[in-house]
């Protein structure tokens, strides 16, 4: 297939309707930290996973500055990001929107964490991880009823992250066709 | 049949993308109010504008839906907003508080409890809770940004000190997380306990443009003092038709010589415990 092809190629069949699917699994998801809900719908060009290719079509557009880290950011992914979402390819600093592997994203302090007095101007990350399942680190706070687990990268980024609350980036896991999330309301053990 | 002249659910892509950002966001920081750029609906302000953006983004076509204004599902704004998403977006209704994936509602929570599976949308006229104790925005910003909320306790101690008792019935405030007081919208404070759930609540006001969210089980905590404690308290009567005594009862006058009754004010629920053939005083 020709790299125009490609570029073209993956986006949602009925836009509407495949966008609201997708962002009832996303708001599962973000409302029940732990949670692994199934998520398709895009075919995005390598490196990106089917979750992510489908969460930037149904969140971004051109209000969203996104960041592509390490190895999404390829001539493939920019061009496929920019004809189907139009969203601004820009570094962390004024990212709405940040995309890689967890090594690729590091350091989150680089983010916008948003202010005191809108907590809500923060970057959202997708994460693409190699495995996505419920164990590991111990979740609780809002949307857990006792506690969850998940395997996260790691833990003391986002103890970090959550000690700044209200304040901080929230996270997508994406792995294949699984995602899950991690907002900053959450307390990591 | 979807009206084949408006997208699915009404809205614009772009403007439900907006929506669902906001709404991503009121989740992550639960009881903050995001701003959102409202849009214009075909529907006045004050009628459930918030609501219905909110209803609009998280709407999917296998959903089954369900509206209540007070609690009834058979009231002008419950049904035309009804009908509104039954005709742009075709999905399922329900008026069986069981049966309904998303709720959305005017100033009450239906008396059977919510199960995981469901969404909550509460239609909000004024959802900043400090509005009338500090007019303006920058402020009242400021006031939850550094938790000053000492003008909300003096608010209801001067309740206290007028009345004997917290007198606020409707709209009370409440404390989520341990962070941010929130405005429940105007649900009567007996529904306030309802308000940890495990049911995802999100909250829009149209006209002032806000968007926020209780994720399941979050912590939510009616605003007291230790000698006032928070009272949940109703009518004392039991509902005239079903013989409910643990739901919220609406008085209805009968006549002109002082005849009343007090019935549940969420039809379903009265509706389904008459059909199991519970009787109050008046049933017919």
């Amino acid at each position: 297939m020709s790299d125009q092809a490609q570029m073209l190629e993956g986006g949602f069949g009925d836009p509407a309707r495949a966008s609201a699917m997708a962002f009832r699994a996303a708001m599962n998801a973000m409302a029940r930290p732990g949670l692994v809900e199934t998520l398709r719908g895009a075919n995005p060009p390598a490196p990106l996973s089917i979750a992510a290719g489908t969460l930037l079509l149904t969140l971004c557009d051109p209000d969203t500055p996104l960041y592509l880290a390490g190895a999404t950011d390829c001539e493939a992914v920019r061009n496929w990001v920019r004809f189907h979402t139009g969203a601004p390819l820009v570094g962390p600093v004024t990212c709405v929107f940040a995309l890689g592997t967890w090594d690729a994203l590091t350091p989150i302090d680089q983010y916008p964490f948003g202010t005191a007095e809108y907590p809500d101007r923060s970057t959202t990350l997708i994460v693409e991880a190699a495995e996505l399942h419920a164990a590991g680190a111990t979740l609780s706070g809002p949307g857990i009823a006792d506690t969850a687990q998940l395997n996260l990268p790691e833990t003391a980024a986002f103890q970090a992250n959550a000690a700044r609350f209200p304040l901080g980036c929230d996270f997508f896991f994406t792995c294949g066709e699984r995602l899950a999330a991690l907002p900053r309301s959450t307390k990591v053990a | 049949m979807t009206d084949q002249s408006y997208n699915f659910a009404y809205l614009d892509e772009q403007t439900k993308r907006m929506i669902r950002r906001a709404i991503l966001k009121g989740l992550a920081v639960p009881g903050y109010q995001v701003p959102f750029a409202s849009r214009e609906m075909p529907m006045p302000y004050g009628w459930g504008t918030g609501g219905v953006q909110v209803s609009a983004a998280v709407l999917t076509p296998d959903d089954t839906f369900k509206v209540i204004d007070q609690g009834a599902d058979d009231t002008t704004n419950a049904v035309s907003i009804r009908k509104f998403f039954e005709k742009t977006a075709s999905v399922a209704t329900t008026t069986h508080t069981g049966e309904a994936d998303v709720i959305q509602t005017r100033h009450r929570i239906p008396e059977e409890p919510l199960t995981e599976d469901q969404i909550l949308v509460y239609q909000v006229p004024i959802p900043e809770p400090l509005r009338f104790l500090e007019p303006r925005e920058t402020e009242t910003r400021k006031m939850h940004a550094l938790e000053e909320y000492g003008l909300m306790h003096v608010r209801l101690y001067e309740d206290i000190a007028r009345h004997g008792h917290i007198a606020t019935a409707y709209a009370y405030p409440v404390r989520v997380e341990g962070r941010y007081v929130m405005d429940p919208s105007p649900i009567p404070k007996f529904d306030n306990p309802k308000l940890e759930s495990p049911a995802i609540q999100l909250f829009g006001a149209g006209r002032e443009q806000r968007i926020y969210a209780l994720p399941p089980y979050s912590k939510v905590v009616s605003l007291d003092f230790e000698d006032h404690p928070f009272d949940p308290s109703k009518a004392p009567h039991p509902c005239a038709l079903c013989g409910a005594d643990d739901s919220y009862l609406d008085e209805i006058i009968t006549d002109d010589r002082g005849g009343r009754m007090f019935v549940c004010s969420d039809t379903d629920y009265c509706t389904a415990r008459r059909d199991a053939g519970h009787l109050g005083e008046q049933a017919q």
